[in-house]
């Protein structure tokens, strides 16, 4: 059992996601940073689908109830164990008692907590990520807040002996500018051929709107091919007949200030979608912060199945040595 | 229609968006609709979400299982081997009760009037002018006398996009705010582009507003009748027809909504695209017999 302190800016229940339910509206929700939230699991020993908290910008206090072994991934905001700094990427120990907090963050956006057993909160529709859009799943369908108790489930697998840690060439490095690799495509037609290269050329600034539901970012004006509307499309040139928008999808409303709609974003819309971000790829957008840079760069399916598989082996490999 | 043929686009490594049409058509949707259920059946292994939508479709998978560009060839084959107008679609005829012109959405829409194309009439005012009707009353029958079908789910958990079943020239079409409200109610019905809308759950939006549902589309606790197998009520291929209700017949819904006795009055109804394409309006009539008189 945890008692939350203080909840942190952004503290919410999250595991793979609520894959399946796009047909009738519902994003997968999910951890941010896959990445992180996968190896947090493998380093306390819990199933690969265990429930973990993910932490956004300002870390939580949490009052541990019982001895246990936990972890700590994904960006870097120092954590302290009874006010001692604590490494991440870790396997941990802490006793009944022990208060988790953490220091301003260091780099990267948000970190993965990760207990033995998992968090222990109702499945909803295969998944116990948070929705807060809805307020379903998670803890009460919402953030954490002071004086919650939150239950750790029975999801271990495996016993990782405390002081375990995954090789440093396996842990991400979050800087302040990105290069976020993407598919251009979808409805890419709708821009004209100078828009499509600045959107590539272009060092866009996140916008302070960036959270779960996407990311908006500012820079150049992009110009859409001139057209007579088709029918039922609205009138502005950025809009299409309402479609799906997949996960990582990228659309520039009126073109000005491309928007990255991520894991808890609306599932369609009038907007011309141009380009998707790489499955890869969506783990470090989860690390970006507001006034980050971000570059996006166009790759072949080829190269993001190429990326996608050396993730895949890297997780592999750091499953094996624990 | 539109000259550009199909579209096949993937979306990063996880999906694959098929635009059938730039423009939106029964024709468009009936396609999509045919291509999505048949896909369904198959049951492909590695296929995690088949989402049809109003001119377009699309699929996310998992490139671990299946193969991203055999899977678009198999969709293309579909696209050529499938004759869409002669499927048979499962559908239900829903009857959907919305107050016009209700107090709740009248003071939402006087709140934003500055972000409206015409801050001097109401929503419906402005509709039934752009649309060359003479007055609200007409345009209210005119969207009450033709069912519409749920074209699409999505945007949030549950919002039907819903497109009239009426010739092209017969089609409301409107535009969206100049600048999207903050606020909309729960169950407020709209209309944006050549689409009616109800919204799930309160929040922003950008439709003209013309009036509120009593019932829900959208429930979380499920605990009403037509609510037990899915927090969300509307399926697409659904035929809804909005029915124009006074307050007093409201209000009761509203009772029955929250002592959970409610249900939508509805009837499961098949059809093929063919037969609705060549005669609109003796499907509509059809429709209003089956619905309220079988």
């Amino acid at each position: 059992m945890i008692k939350v302190i203080k909840a942190g800016l952004q503290t919410t229940v999250q595991d793979r996601g609520r894959i399946g339910f796009y047909e009738i509206g519902m994003p997968p929700s999910g951890a941010m940073d896959q990445y992180s939230y996968t190896v947090a699991n493998l380093l306390v020993g819990n199933a690969p689908h265990a429930a973990a908290l993910e932490i956004t910008y300002l870390g939580p206090e949490l009052e541990f109830g019982s001895d246990t072994r936990i972890s700590l991934t994904g960006g870097y905001l120092p954590p302290k164990i009874n006010g001692q700094a604590v490494p991440m990427w870790e396997t941990l120990e802490v006793k009944a008692g022990d208060v988790l907090s953490f220091d301003f963050v260091k780099s990267g956006a948000r970190v993965y907590l990760a207990v033995e057993g998992g968090i222990d909160v109702p499945v909803i529709m295969n998944s116990r990520s948070t929705y807060t859009l809805i307020g379903i799943g998670g803890f009460q369908g919402r953030p954490l807040a002071a004086g919650d108790i939150v239950h750790t489930a029975d999801m271990k697998e495996k016993d990782v002996p405390v002081g375990s840690k995954i090789a440093d060439t396996d842990i991400p490095v979050f800087s302040k500018s990105h290069e976020i690799r993407v598919i251009v495509g979808l409805c890419s037609y709708r821009l004209t051929d100078e828009s499509k290269a600045t959107f590539l050329h272009t060092e866009w600034t996140v916008t302070p709107e960036a959270n779960r539901i996407g990311y908006r970012h500012r820079g150049e004006r992009l110009q859409f091919v001139e057209r007579e509307q088709p029918f039922g499309a609205g009138s502005n040139p950025s809009n299409v007949t309402d479609l799906g928008y997949p996960i990582g999808s990228i659309q520039v409303p009126d073109g000005v200030e491309p928007i990255v709609l991520l894991h808890d974003a609306v599932t369609g819309g009038g907007y011309a979608t141009i380009a998707t971000v790489i499955s890869t790829d969506l783990n470090r957008m989860g690390q970006i912060k507001t006034n980050d840079k971000v570059r996006f760069v166009a790759v072949s399916l080829e190269e993001a199945l190429q990326a996608r598989r050396e993730t895949q082996a890297k997780l592999s490999r750091i499953a094996a040595s624990l | 229609m539109s000259t550009m043929k199909t579209l096949y686009e993937y979306g990063g490594d996880e999906f694959i968006f098929v635009q059938l049409s730039e423009e939106m058509s029964l024709e468009s949707n009936f396609t999509g609709m045919a291509i999505t259920r048949k896909l369904k059946e198959r049951q492909i292994d590695g296929i995690l979400d088949i989402c049809p939508s109003n001119a377009s479709y699309m699929i996310r998978f998992n490139p671990d299982i299946v193969d991203p560009a055999a899977l678009m060839d198999e969709l293309k084959e579909m696209e050529r081997t499938t004759d869409p107008f002669d499927v048979t679609i499962s559908s239900r005829l829903v009857d959907v009760p919305v107050l016009f012109e209700d107090p709740w959405t009248h003071e939402a829409l006087m709140r934003f009037r500055d972000r409206h194309q015409d801050p001097e009439a109401t929503d419906l005012q402005y509709s039934a002018r752009i649309n060359g009707y003479d007055n609200t009353e007409d345009f209210i029958a005119a969207i009450t006398s033709a069912p519409f079908l749920v074209s699409m789910i999505g945007f949030v958990p549950g919002l039907p996009w819903c497109f009239q079943m009426v010739q092209r020239e017969k089609q409301i079409e409107v535009p969206k705010y100049v600048r999207p409200r903050t606020f909309t109610p729960e169950r407020a019905f709209g209309f944006g582009g050549a689409f009616s809308v109800i919204y799930p759950v309160q929040g922003a939006g950008g439709y003209q507003l013309y009036g509120i549902a009593p019932a829900p589309i959208y429930q979380k606790e499920q605990t009403l009748p037509d609510f037990k197998d899915s927090m969300v009520f509307p399926q697409q291929g659904d035929i809804f027809r909005y029915r124009s209700i006074n307050r007093d017949e409201y209000d009761d819904i509203r009772k029955q909504v929250e002592n959970g006795t409610f249900t939508y009055q509805k009837k499961d109804f098949t059809f093929t695209p063919k037969e609705v394409l060549a005669d609109l309006e003796t499907f509509s009539e059809n429709v209003m017999r089956r619905l309220y008189h079988d």
